[in-house]
């Protein structure tokens, strides 16, 4: 079958050939021009109106989608099960905390104007160098993908050159992000130990907690989420995308086809952990705290259950796995908080029985019946066919 | 055990040559100071029962394993001992496995388009995109290994002898100066067995060929030069019928 040549553009043309990813952009876009609205326009009494804590709440999920999605990348089309991805969400977070902290001011409750509260706490006298510049949200903003990356780019390169697959690099990353765990928990670390970075006051001269900021914040993840996803897209459908799928199923066979699969994964890796910062630092500002448990390895293979259900390998199934688990998990954490941790792991056991393919996979396959794969690699050769 | 398929070589024409290799896992000696070249353009078969050292050797040819002792010698002056998987691939050695290891996930078309010479790189793969030339010749490929009509199909959804099939249509696509090819009908119909012999020998007349093979008839119809391994090193070399007369072979291989 000689895949047509179509003549629009790239995104257009994605959303021609892929339901699933026009229902997604869709949705998105809607979604983050809606719920503000609904939010600022209406007034609080009607039926119509979503206070302000609703909004934050969705924002929350939104930040968690997009770290859904920089797992689907690397777990789903690349086979790297990482175990470790909370440590890049918690680090672009603690960027962005840095920045909010040194945003406080004097207006802290021991009202130094350079030193956070938890440094004038520990007889500080002046800012660690590390925290210089963070009071330059350029700065921060840079720091929210450069720091996330360039351990992600340490990490990879040892851990892909020395060829550490499987199960073996889940068990570092998970090292990894309990290292850091470890670390961040030390006052003298100098990020607020146990309990990390709190009570923020302004993002760029506005009340943070103001409706108009959470508004923007949420309109913010919104646009992430979209543009993270039109991002992974377009990896997914490049020809390097093909090569992280061949990577996934025969490393080897590539190899011998003269790939350097470690390059590859190094590449994928950095970026899927660029994303992750992404999202923490759009988290911080929405919750309002960043603290060591962030990089918990539990929070990281919560993670993986979010994939997992929603539908590994569909990145739109990375998206709406993260806000159902994490909708089920704020009403069942309200309504019955003791059986939360069983919910969720028997979530995962049953998804790995009976949806393999996740909520997405599932539904794909009863709407087109057994023709779902000739489907989606007829989209994969068109792709290439451009 | 002269033969008319011995002839003189100089050692400019030696494409690969497997000097002196030796390699022991855990002791037990895989290969054993195995040694012998293969010419520019030949097509040569490799036999000898199981635990010969033929896959170690695939191996160690092509990066896989690290040989204890010994060198590959690829085209006389590149030692293959010291390269990597990746290397050795972009050298221009290609490999297909004795399993049929396709992307299972993804279309004829695309393992097709994978295996084509190119760049390899990481950084250029974002932004590749098909050229025309290269469409035409995955499309003479497909045409060449009898998958044309399935190149949107994953590749999975072959059946086994097509999958052998689309994984010689990599190496074709790959066109590597030399091919080694590991037990190419194994699991096929005497009718795919003869086609795949065919498709060898016309992949012969332009690359140079190295098949482990354990079917006797379809050795027969390569036509080729046979190397015979033993517990790790050759055992016997020559034409077919020849070694079918070597005493040392019909004792060790043929079992009598």
């Amino acid at each position: 079958m000689t895949p047509v040549n179509v003549t629009v553009g790239p995104v257009t043309a994605l959303i021609l050939r892929d339901r699933g990813a026009a229902t997604m952009i869709v949705i998105l876009l809607v979604a983050a021009i809606l719920v503000p609205a609904l939010n600022l326009l209406v007034p609080p009494g009607s039926f119509f109106y979503i206070p302000s804590y609703v909004v934050s709440l969705l924002g929350k999920y939104l930040c968690f989608a997009l770290l859904a999605l920089s797992v689907d990348l690397i777990w789903g089309f690349c086979g790297i099960l990482s175990l470790g991805h909370g440590a890049f969400f918690a680090l672009g977070g603690y960027a962005m905390g840095m920045y909010l902290m040194r945003q406080v001011g004097d207006r802290g409750v021991y009202g130094n104007p350079t030193l956070p509260d938890f440094m004038v706490f520990l007889n500080w006298h002046e800012l660690p160098w590390y925290w210089s510049g963070f009071d330059n949200f350029t700065f921060a903003a840079l720091m929210v993908v450069a720091v996330p990356g360039l351990l992600a780019f340490v990490f990879g390169w040892f851990a892909f050159r020395s060829r550490v697959t499987g199960v073996y690099l889940s068990i570092i990353s998970q090292a990894m992000t309990f290292a850091l765990l470890l670390a961040f928990f030390r006052n003298d670390m100098g990020f607020g130990g146990n309990n990390g970075l709190t009570d923020f006051k302004d993002i760029l001269g506005f009340d943070v907690k103001s409706d108009v900021v959470r508004a923007a914040l949420y309109f913010s993840s919104a646009l992430a989420v979209l543009a993270g996803y039109l991002l992974c897209r377009f990896i997914v459908a490049s020809r390097f995308g093909r090569v992280l799928v061949a990577i996934r199923d025969a490393e080897t066979r590539t190899r011998f086809l003269g790939y350097r699969v470690e390059h590859y994964k190094l590449l994928v890796f950095v970026v899927s952990a660029i994303l992750a910062g992404i999202a923490g630092s759009l988290y911080v500002p929405q919750v309002g705290i960043i603290n060591p448990s962030e990089f918990s390895p539990a929070n990281s293979i919560e993670i993986v259950i979010w994939v997992a259900v929603g539908g590994r390998g569909y990145l739109h199934g990375a998206i709406l796995g993260a806000i159902i688990v994490n909708y089920a998990k704020t009403y069942f954490t309200g309504a019955l908080p003791e059986i939360w941790l069983f919910m969720l792991g028997g979530l995962f056991i049953a998804t790995t029985l009976f949806l393999p393919k996740g909520i997405v996979g599932f539904m794909t396959k009863i709407r087109i019946p057994d023709r779902s794969n000739t489907t989606r690699s007829n989209a994969i050769s068109e792709t290439a066919g451009k | 055990m002269s033969t008319p398929l011995d002839a003189d070589i100089s050692p400019g024409d030696t494409i690969l040559y497997v000097d002196g290799v030796s390699v022991s896992f855990d002791g037990f000696k895989a290969l054993n100071g195995l040694s012998f070249y293969v010419t520019a353009g030949e097509l040569r078969a490799v036999i000898g029962p199981n635990g010969a050292g033929k896959t170690t050797m695939m191996d160690v040819i092509t990066g896989k394993t690290k040989p204890d002792e010994g060198q590959v010698l690829f085209k006389t002056h590149t030692d293959l001992t010291r390269l990597d998987e990746t290397r050795i691939a972009n050298l221009g050695i290609g490999r297909k496995f004795q399993k049929p290891t396709v992307f299972e996930n993804l279309s004829v078309f695309d393992n097709l388009e994978l295996a084509q010479a190119g760049d390899r790189r990481a950084s250029m793969a974002l932004f590749a995109r098909v050229s025309a030339d290269q469409r035409q010749r995955i499309s003479e490929t497909s045409e060449l290994i009898g998958l044309a009509a399935m190149s949107g199909l994953p590749a999975g959804e072959l059946s086994h002898g097509q999958k052998q099939w689309l994984e010689i249509g990599m190496l074709l696509m790959q066109d590597p100066e030399l091919l080694l090819v590991d037990e190419p009908a194994a699991g096929m119909t005497d009718a795919e067995t003869a086609l795949t012999a065919e498709m060898l020998k016309n992949i012969a007349q332009t690359h140079s060929v190295v098949v482990v093979e354990h079917d006797m008839e379809f050795v027969r119809a390569l036509e080729s030069r046979v190397t015979v391994l033993h517990e790790g090193s050759v055992l016997a070399e020559g034409s077919l019928d020849a070694i079918q007369r070597n005493e040392r072979v019909i004792e060790v291989y043929l079992g009598r």
